[in-house]
């Protein structure tokens, strides 16, 4: 602050704050007034919603279908995030780092293509893949009639998702991996570790700040993702409803604009606590020198 | 995707903040609404020319524009006439037009369905169509032409908000190649709900033949409703609502989700797949057209603008439609069983035009809405694809040329069904569908009309719910 002063520091940040202000702080406080309405699409309480405290609450808690939702979506971000992009793309890092020249290329493009497709137009090349009629898995398959989408709708849309997002996380571990002094696997390798054993204890201890990372960003992205429902709308009758598909149903389509409400203030408050959990691990970590270096690399990674 | 949920209750903070700040100016579309200035009116319709209801968009875009600019021209007024196509779900265009209206925003007239009505109504999104368009509305000729019943269609609490464009009916649709595979008549009229059965039954023994499809679930929206649980429960004489109540888990409810645990889980004379796919409905269209469904409940639309042999008009064109396609009156549950002591039963639907409150012209925005409404424009609108209109003197020239359209205007209008107009009924409609979707997944007919009945009061209110008569 030296030289700017507490003024020319408060101006330098006011427009910051303010836009904060107004798309942040303020948009959640209207959601907590929303959510406390029965605020309607159509109808009377369209032109005049009224009050009803914390009825809203009272009827999601009470609603069997949003603990379905709230099921269904940690499956998701269990198969499909941690487990999926995670694994997946650390095995994908693991499989090139070594190779150069046009496979590695070939293959990063191809990862990253999945990745980069708009949302909208890859939803439907999963749609024609997965069609009932004519759908090209059933062709290869030879399983014609199979409706793959209705039978087995959360193994599609984690399998979707898993296609979608492996990219970011083989781009963070490979830069990780990049980043474990060879001299540390030149040593285990002459003490005779395996390829295992290096992994284990080597790579891992070096890059745990990596995964810590990748875990945190790819749980909260998971978690409110919303393009499944251009796959499957949420279907079969509420079979793949994760949380955000779950309140657009509820608040748009049907119409109830309050309940949406309460629920997106519900979903705001588990984000909060993914986020402040990976703060804590976080801060604990940084409070051990010997780990600080990999924290921080960690950290330029997420935010380059 | 980061912000995904900070993006969404953005998204309806901010449209909650437009519609507040759109109800105190006059938002809207259009130019200048100076006289002698240039004047853009717009119209919305879910119709797109190649897709849905192609006559109707291809009818707007070739004769009603031209012919309008033309006659305002010659008035020396400088008009303009857009018209924003849809071609989606109905669901998904109603969600978009109250969006549109929420926000102050949207076209000057659109085309809505005639249930909407109420629930646009009470939220001010749309108002009567005098205090609109003024006092040319009440003087309209139209009006004379259009009977009382079709007229309801597009009123709520005895105000008329806007125009109907037609009148339907419906009926069970087979195909008679099929029926004559499997020893069944050509010229087939059931008399009861066993009838049908039997026939879906001899159906079944025909490879890769879905015997009966009856609408289900909630991917279809509201043709579950229209085409599968409300012509059901009109055939046992028990209605949706009746004397100021909504009606539970009524005996009538119970048989007619029993009717679809028979086709769907017991006997599986339908196919269940296709009840919850998100192309349902269309997927069923191309498969009777493909010859792979036996019996269908649909309405006139299915005959006019799906199947209809022209490739221009017909989603789903059969070219041998007239030969192949048999119709008939749906059964009531038993004869004499139906409403008003009824052997056959029908539903009536109505779609129309409404104008929007927020637009900036609105009474030459209704000398538009009038015009589309003339005879001269109805003769031209059903001249490639004959459909029933709401005036009686266009009927009495066209229909007599499509026996199709002459039945259903002298065989089921007469006894047609019409949902309740209340604001609330979208939303019983839904519970409709769910009730249907569980029976079709195997829940038990009793168990799901029990919910259906716990749906319905937190709708509309215990006090509200005649409880089912069982």
């Amino acid at each position: 602050m030296a030289g700017l002063g507490r003024f020319g520091a408060g101006a330098f940040v006011a427009p910051a704050l303010a836009l904060i202000g107004l798309f942040l702080v303020f948009p959640a406080l209207w959601t907590i007034y929303l959510g406390m309405t029965d605020y309607r699409l159509t109808g009377l309480q369209a032109v005049d919603p009224s009050f009803v405290g914390l009825d809203n609450y009272e009827q999601i808690l009470g609603d069997p279908a949003f603990w379905r939702s709230l099921r269904l979506t940690l499956v998701f971000v269990l198969a499909s995030g941690i487990v999926g992009q995670s694994l997946l793309g650390f095995a994908i890092a693991w499989a090139l780092r070594r190779l150069t020249g046009w496979l590695k290329s070939v293959v990063e493009t191809l990862v990253l293509a999945a990745w980069v497709i708009p949302a909208s137009v890859a939803s439907f090349l999963w749609i024609a893949l997965l069609d009932r009629r004519g759908g090209t898995l059933n062709e290869i398959l030879g399983t014609q009639g199979t409706a793959w989408l209705i039978e087995h709708p959360m193994a599609m849309i984690i399998i979707f998702n898993i296609w979608v997002g492996t990219a970011f996380s083989m781009l963070l571990f490979s830069s990780a991996l990049a980043s474990v002094p060879p001299s540390q696997l030149e040593s285990a390798r002459m003490a005779g570790a395996s390829g295992w054993q290096q992994l284990r204890d080597v790579v891992i201890p070096n890059i745990r700040g990596h995964i810590l990372t990748n875990t945190l960003l790819i749980t909260l992205w998971t978690f409110n993702t919303f393009t499944p429902y251009l796959v499957t709308a949420g279907g079969p009758n509420g079979a793949s409803e994760i949380l955000a598909v779950y309140i657009y149903n509820t608040a748009i389509p049907g119409g109830q604009l309050g309940v949406g409400a309460a629920i997106s203030l519900i979903m705001l408050l588990i984000n909060l606590v993914i986020a402040l959990g990976y703060l804590r691990v976080g801060r604990a970590r940084a409070a051990r020198p010997a780990e600080a270096t990999a924290a921080e690399t960690a950290g330029g990674a997420a935010t380059s | 995707m980061v912000h995904r949920t900070r993006r969404l209750t953005a998204a309806l903070a901010s449209l909650t903040a437009l519609g507040l700040v759109a109800a105190c100016s006059s938002g809207g579309d259009g130019g200048g609404g100076d006289d002698g200035g240039a004047v853009t009116l717009t119209i919305t319709a879910n119709a797109i020319s190649g897709g849905k209801n192609a006559a109707e968009a291809d009818w707007i875009r070739d004769w009603v524009i031209p012919e309008f600019q033309a006659a305002q021209s010659e008035a020396g007024r400088d008009v303009t006439v857009e018209f924003l196509e849809e071609g989606v779900d109905d669901e998904d265009y109603k969600t978009k037009i109250a969006l549109d209206l929420q926000s102050g925003e949207g076209a000057d007239i659109i085309g809505i369905d005639g249930i909407w009505v109420g629930e646009f109504a009470e939220a001010g999104y749309i108002m009567p169509l005098s205090e609109v368009g003024g006092d040319a509305v009440d003087s309209w000729e139209g009006w004379d032409q259009m009977s009382d019943a079709v007229q309801s269609a597009m009123s709520f609490e005895d105000q008329r908000y806007g125009v109907p464009q037609g009148a339907d009916g419906r009926v069970l649709y087979y195909n008679k190649e099929l029926f004559a595979q499997a020893g069944l008549p050509e010229d087939w009229q059931p008399t009861s709900w066993e009838e049908v059965l039997e026939a879906g039954r001899s159906l079944a023994g025909i490879d890769g033949v879905i015997p009966i499809q009856l609408n289900a679930g909630t991917a279809m929206g509201e043709a579950t409703t229209m085409q599968g649980v409300l012509p059901l429960l009109a055939g046992t004489g028990s209605e949706v609502y009746s004397d100021g109540m909504w009606n539970g888990a009524t005996q009538g409810l119970r048989d007619a989700l029993e009717l679809y645990a028979t086709i769907y889980a017991e006997e599986g004379l339908g196919d269940p797949i296709l009840q919850q796919e998100a192309a349902g409905r269309d997927n069923s269209f191309a498969q009777f057209a493909a010859g792979e469904i036996g019996i269908l409940l649909e309405g006139d639309y299915f005959w006019r603008s799906v199947i209809n042999p022209d490739e221009s008009i017909g989603t789903a064109p059969m070219a041998n439609r007239d030969e192949i396609v048999g119709y008939t009156l749906i059964p009531a549950q038993e004869p004499g069983s139906g409403v008003e002591g009824r052997d056959f039963v029908s539903m009536g639907g109505g779609t129309g035009r409404v104008l929007n409150p927020n637009s900036e012209n609105p009474e030459l925005a209704w000398e538009l809405l009038a015009f589309m409404n003339s005879a001269e424009a109805y003769s031209e609108r059903v001249a490639g694809t004959v459909s029933i209109t709401p005036r009686d003197d266009v009927n009495a020239e066209v229909l007599a040329g499509d026996p199709m359209l002459s039945f259903v205007s002298e065989n089921v209008l007469p006894i047609n069904s019409y949902r309740p107009g209340l604001a609330a009924y979208p939303q019983v409609s839904v519970a409709l569908q769910e009730a249907t979707a569980a029976v079709v997944d195997g829940t038990s007919p009793d168990e799901a009309a029990e919910a259906y009945e716990q749906a319905l009061i937190g709708i509309v209110g215990e006090e509200n719910v005649a409880s089912g008569d069982g």
